[in-house]
């Protein structure tokens, strides 16, 4: 029974709460610069306007209109999911990897981290052999490599691996 | 005269082997682009921008222009095939495309795509060699005022003819004004929004936020929806490509149409997927077949590619003549040419002549390049959709990361790359558009340096955005752009008054 109410009725975020969510950080972010703006001065000098002139009327057009979206998203009678929570585990399964890859990038080099992303993304959501999952990274990164540090000569963070080959 | 004799001065730099080399790698590069999920046009031009730093400018435009060719191509294949549009211009395309692939005319429908495309693009090349000149040559008068009232009518444009709620277009734009005004002020000197926090001196770069916004917000996206590729297969061969172009100069009408709304659609920056919709619509309206689309008509597949690929030849016209693109991938493109040390508008046309007309005769060359290539090699750009996308999400992860690295050889683009991707996957959600957003970002210091030194000029008076003829006429157009919607509304209230 309970299975089937699930089945009919996906539980996750509604539509709405993350609209009014959305609108409110872009209120934070609008107040960030408007209060970054009138650290620099708004107003006209002896060379004619400050710096932080044109970003203040910037940000009051974001607090603005981010009221006026905020306000209509608290009228709307909502309905409508945003997305079931699963699908949100799918984002995340996506995010969380990739934040580590990019922290891991400055210590273990572009390459390395590269293709440890690609292995993990295969094992944890593609659910590939171990076969596969040593089959694709590591040709995929040579020839990256080879695309990049060779014949496009665009220089890529190294790390101890390829300094142990010698680049 | 003149410009017959500098373009034909373009195809000689345009065909040199290394240009014609670095043409092909850049439309199958393309294409490949349009075809997988989460890289578009903007996004992959953007990651390839940095292969090209120790190429010429000339070649280097013109393989990244090429790039966006082919990536317009792709997005038919994926249409047709897979009824996954892999760019938001080709939706348009599946609501006959795929239809036709199911009823086993795929080879049919991707040939009328592609010639399509090929035609809606080579009729924007004309009018860009055309009126381009013209255009650069006028806007020489421009003064700062002027300068500003362009750009006010591009943005203007976006709030009054986009069909995102304005107040939502208003907030993507304004935060791209400010993300753009972060560092170091152009006018003054000064450093300001950065709070003290020494990676953000230089500010962020669009190119950066474009990587983010489009291509890890597209990849969030596609997982969210768990893709499941079911694809149609293709046969392309010489006898159905015959066939299918005996019929097509029938719609010699629809084409004409397309073309227009397409090269219109696409100077001002309402963009090629507004474009192929109203085009299509239209074409549905008008057709005496226009019951039957949408299940499978030749026409509904020719009237969205043709108006697409006008619109994103287009889109090239404002941003060479005048220093505003038209799309997102004009912006990069833009943005490219700044990075090469040229700086697009009028001057452009009289500084660094071979360079415009290079870039305009690798159009037509492109063009036909293109048309060749998707032909004849539809089955293996089909293949690489079958990747699954657990291998191919990472894959495209990795590249985004490395295009957002090479920029400025900065790991915290990298992390900055994430962020914008997360806020990317919301916004597109909550139906902000992004495109106001990233042109906002690139656009923004010239637009606040030209409104400065207006009101310089002016003692601080804003009379001076309506003190001549010109400058007046411009803003009068951005407001009506502005506030399209409300005028639309206005009217077709009034109108159903006056008829009863």
């Amino acid at each position: 029974m309970s299975e089937e109410s699930k089945a009919t009725h996906p539980s996750g975020p509604s539509h709405r709460s993350v609209e009014i969510g959305v609108a409110i950080g872009l209120i934070l972010f609008a107040l960030i610069v408007i209060a970054g703006s009138l650290q620099v001065g708004v107003t006209w000098a002896a060379d004619g306007p400050r710096a932080g002139f044109f970003p203040f009327y910037c940000g009051l057009f974001v607090l603005v209109a981010s009221c006026i979206n905020l306000y209509n998203a608290i009228q709307d009678p909502g309905g409508g999911l945003f997305a079931e929570w699963g699908q949100l585990g799918q984002v995340v399964s996506v995010v969380i990897p990739a934040g580590i890859y990019v922290a891991l990038v400055p210590s273990l080099g572009m390459y390395v981290a590269s293709a440890l992303l690609i292995a993990v993304f295969m094992k944890w959501i593609g659910k590939y052999g171990w076969l596969m999952v040593a089959a694709v990274p590591v040709p995929v990164m040579i020839a990256t490599f080879l695309i990049f540090e060779k014949w496009f000569l665009v220089p890529l963070p190294k790390g101890p691996l390829e300094e142990f080959l010698g680049y | 005269m003149e410009e017959i004799f500098n373009l034909f001065h373009g195809f000689a730099v345009v065909l040199q082997p290394y240009n014609i080399m670095v043409m092909a790698i850049g439309i199958l590069l393309g294409v490949i682009i349009g075809v997988l999920p989460g890289l578009g046009g903007a996004n992959g031009v953007a990651i390839l921008l940095p292969l090209t730093f120790s190429m010429s400018p000339t070649s280097a435009i013109i393989m990244l222009s090429c790039i966006y060719w082919g990536a317009l191509f792709g997005g038919a294949i994926t249409s047709v095939l897979f009824n996954i549009p892999g760019e938001p211009w080709s939706v348009a395309t599946t609501f006959d495309g795929h239809p036709m692939a199911q009823q086993g005319r795929a080879g049919e429908a991707l040939t009328a795509a592609f010639t399509s495309s090929f035609i809606g693009a080579l009729f924007s090349v004309v009018v860009i060699t055309l009126v381009a000149p013209l255009v650069a040559s006028f806007a020489l008068r421009f003064g700062p005022a002027e300068q500003f009232g362009v750009y006010f009518l591009a943005f203007a444009s976006f709030i009054g003819l986009s069909k995102e709620p304005p107040m939502k277009t208003v907030a993507a734009m304004m935060m791209g004004f400010a993300l753009g005004a972060v560092g170091l002020d152009q006018m003054t000197g000064q450093l300001r929004l950065t709070f003290g926090f020494t990676p953000l001196l230089s500010g962020f770069d669009f190119l950066i936020a474009v990587i983010g916004l489009f291509g890890i917000g597209e990849i969030l996206l596609t997982m969210e929806e768990g893709l499941r590729f079911k694809g149609r297969a293709a046969v392309i061969n010489p006898k159905v490509v015959w066939e299918t172009w005996k019929t097509l100069p029938k719609f010699w009408m629809t084409y004409a149409r397309s073309c227009v709304i397409g090269c219109w659609m696409g100077i001002t920056p309402a963009g090629a997927t507004p474009a192929s919709f109203m085009s299509y619509g239209i074409a549905k309206r008008l057709s005496k077949n226009g019951r039957n689309f949408g299940n499978g008509e030749i026409e509904g597949v020719v009237a969205p590619e043709t108006a697409a690929h006008a619109a994103g030849k287009a889109a090239l016209l404002p941003m060479l003549a005048l220093g505003v693109p038209g799309s997102p991938t004009a912006a990069v493109l833009l943005g490219g040419l700044l990075i090469w040390g040229l700086q697009p508008g009028p001057m452009l046309f009289i500084e660094h002549k071979e360079f415009v007309w290079g870039l305009i005769a690798s159009m037509y060359m492109g063009n036909v390049f293109g048309l060749l290539i998707v032909l004849t090699c539809v089955p293996f750009f089909a293949a690489i959709l079958r990747i699954p996308f657990p291998i191919i999400a990472p894959i495209i992860l990795v590249f985004c990361a490395i295009g957002s690295y090479s920029v400025h050889n900065n790991v915290f683009d990298v992390m900055m790359m994430m962020v914008f991707g997360v806020l990317g996957y919301f916004l597109k959600k909550t139906n902000y558009p992004l495109a106001p957003l990233v042109l906002a970002i690139v656009l923004g210091d010239k637009a606040e340096e030209s409104f400065r030194q207006s009101l310089l000029a002016s003692q601080g008076s804003l009379g001076i955005f309506f003190s001549n003829g010109l400058v007046g006429t411009i803003m009068v157009l951005g407001f009506i752009a502005l506030f399209w919607s409300l005028i639309q509304e206005a009217w077709s209230r009034f109108r159903p008054a006056t008829a009863a």
